[in-house]
């Protein structure tokens, strides 16, 4: 059943590093940082004031007034990041597709909760008749997916996936899987996230999970360094256009690579903590591979979840090492860059792992400074470096324990 | 303002040019007879409108006041009579 390949045509994004694919990559293995204090609420009470927000983005750039209005900042950027992936993909004149069988999978980890932080706040301080009707269509997760369908016409399978910080990779995996099914014919499928407000923000905050590093936000994300103290959260969008193989072929679209492997699994375990042993995490790494049919250290390079906390980080490590032994791939954590996007992160981390095996080139670990015996991998440490890589696995778990991996390979 | 209970059609009509801004409807598109239908209003836009117009002139718009609302002077009259009501 499983003769129908998937390609990856397009590629979208709006990161902390930049609006779009090319600026964000380029800061990217440059070494830049998205990190500074939080600016879209004062953050002068909180614990943690740092965030790695998207800079110079006007959502009517990529849609009408009107429904930048009726958009949520988060569906904002999904829609922004499929309109760029749509025209790499060469679907601006027209969907190359029976409409009918092409869908859109983006989730979102909490969706649209500025609109509910603002609604509520109407709520509360001027009573129930003054909310905006727009509120739920605002705050659902799945505004985005549908926001996308609409602009594009897409009649096939939509929904969003909800899995906090696995949520991008499931997507994408769950997309891929109905093209590899014969459900659809291509997807549209990603993450979202616009989680710098007062109360999520401080939400995350209060559990411990995000650097307090406040004095030098540049240097909070620190990924497998001994002296990281948490995550640092962002915002932004990605997605990616999977076509099915030959018919991506038959109208000579170019295959940026091609989407080999998936894998889900639960740690059940504890709803935040990773399971000490890593096993779900070592597992979920296993299957993608062996979704795909080739052995372990065909896989050049991994793409981290390194989330900068110093539970992920070590578990982590562990558990590909469980995986992969002695030989254990170059690993790189792109959080330490644009910060942790969690519903979005494993979207622009399967960004990254494909622009990874098109230029031939592995992004780095930034703020790599200080050794942690307990992770004891190649990071790629603070440099990007040019290699031969055919397959590139992309790491995604999250809150609630799920784990999802992504398995890309080089388009020949 | 608010207590204002002499405001007449064309201020009113005014204060919809002023508030459908919002709703990337020009000025000189809106007369009485303009429907919410072709300003490119659908039905959650015009309760957000209503919302808006409320706070203008201190008054209560329900639900079942917009029900048979279809253009702009069908709107002021609901204003109107909401702000006789009031006084």
């Amino acid at each position: 059943m499983n003769t129908r390949r998937v390609a990856v045509t397009g590629m979208g994004c709006v990161s902390p590093l930049g609006v779009g694919t090319e600026p964000t990559w380029k800061a990217l293995v440059s070494g830049e940082s998205g990190a500074g204090p939080v600016t879209r609420f004062d953050a002068t009470e909180y614990s943690t004031r740092i965030a790695c927000e998207v800079d110079g983005f006007d959502a009517t750039d990529f849609m009408e007034q009107r429904e930048a209005r009726r958009s949520d900042r988060f569906a904002q950027f999904a829609v922004a990041a499929a309109a760029e992936a749509a025209e790499q993909a060469g679907w601006t004149s027209r969907v190359p597709f029976d409409q009918d069988r092409v869908g859109v999978v983006i989730g979102s980890g909490i969706g649209g909760i500025e609109t509910l932080e603002s609604q509520h706040r109407v709520l509360l301080e001027r009573g129930p008749s003054k909310m905006s009707p727009f509120t739920v269509p605002l705050l659902m997760i799945n505004g985005a997916a549908g926001s996308v369908a609409m602009r594009f016409g897409l009649n096939g399978p939509n929904f969003a996936a909800v899995s906090a910080c696995a949520t991008g990779a499931h997507s994408i995996g769950e997309a891929a899987n109905m093209i590899r099914r014969g459900i659809a014919d291509a997807m549209i499928a990603g993450g979202s996230e616009a989680p710098i407000t007062p109360l999520a923000y401080g939400a995350f905050a209060c559990m411990g999970a995000l650097s307090r590093r406040n004095d030098d936000p540049q240097h909070a994300s620190r990924p497998f360094d001994a002296d990281r103290d948490g995550f640092v959260i962002a915002e932004g969008g990605a997605v990616l256009v999977l076509e099915e193989w030959e018919a991506a072929g038959d109208r000579g679209a170019e295959i940026l690579a091609e989407l080999v492997g998936y894998s889900a699994t639960c740690d059940a375990f504890h709803l935040t903590q990773p399971d000490p042993e890593g096993a779900g995490a070592a597992a979920a790494m296993r299957l993608a591979i062996e979704d795909a049919g080739v052995e372990l250290d065909s896989v050049g390079y991994i793409n981290a979840h390194g989330t900068s906390t110093p539970f992920n980080d070590k578990i982590e490590s562990k558990a590909i090492r469980e995986v992969f032994g002695a030989d254990a791939p170059p690993v790189s954590s792109t959080k330490s860059a644009t910060g942790h996007l969690t519903g979005a992160a494993g979207a622009i981390e399967a960004v990254f792992s494909v622009q990874a095996l098109l230029s031939q080139t592995l992004p780095p670990t930034i703020n790599y400074a200080t050794p942690d015996p307990e992770c004891d991998l190649d990071y790629v440490p603070n440099t990007g470096r040019s290699t031969a890589v055919e397959y590139a696995l992309s790491n995604s778990f999250g809150f609630g324990g799920h784990n999802a991996c992504l398995l890309f390979k080089r388009a020949s | 303002m608010a207590t204002d209970t002499t405001v007449s059609r064309d201020h009113i009509l005014e204060t919809f040019r002023e508030q459908l801004a919002g709703f990337e409807v020009k000025p000189d598109q809106v007369a009485e007879d303009s429907s919410f239908d072709v300003l490119g209003l659908d039905s959650l836009d015009v309760v957000e409108l209503s919302v808006r117009v409320e706070d203008v002139y201190g008054i209560d718009i329900e639900e079942d006041d917009l029900e048979n609302v279809t253009t702009i002077g069908n709107a002021i009259d609901v204003v109107l009579r909401k702000i006789s009501e009031k006084s």
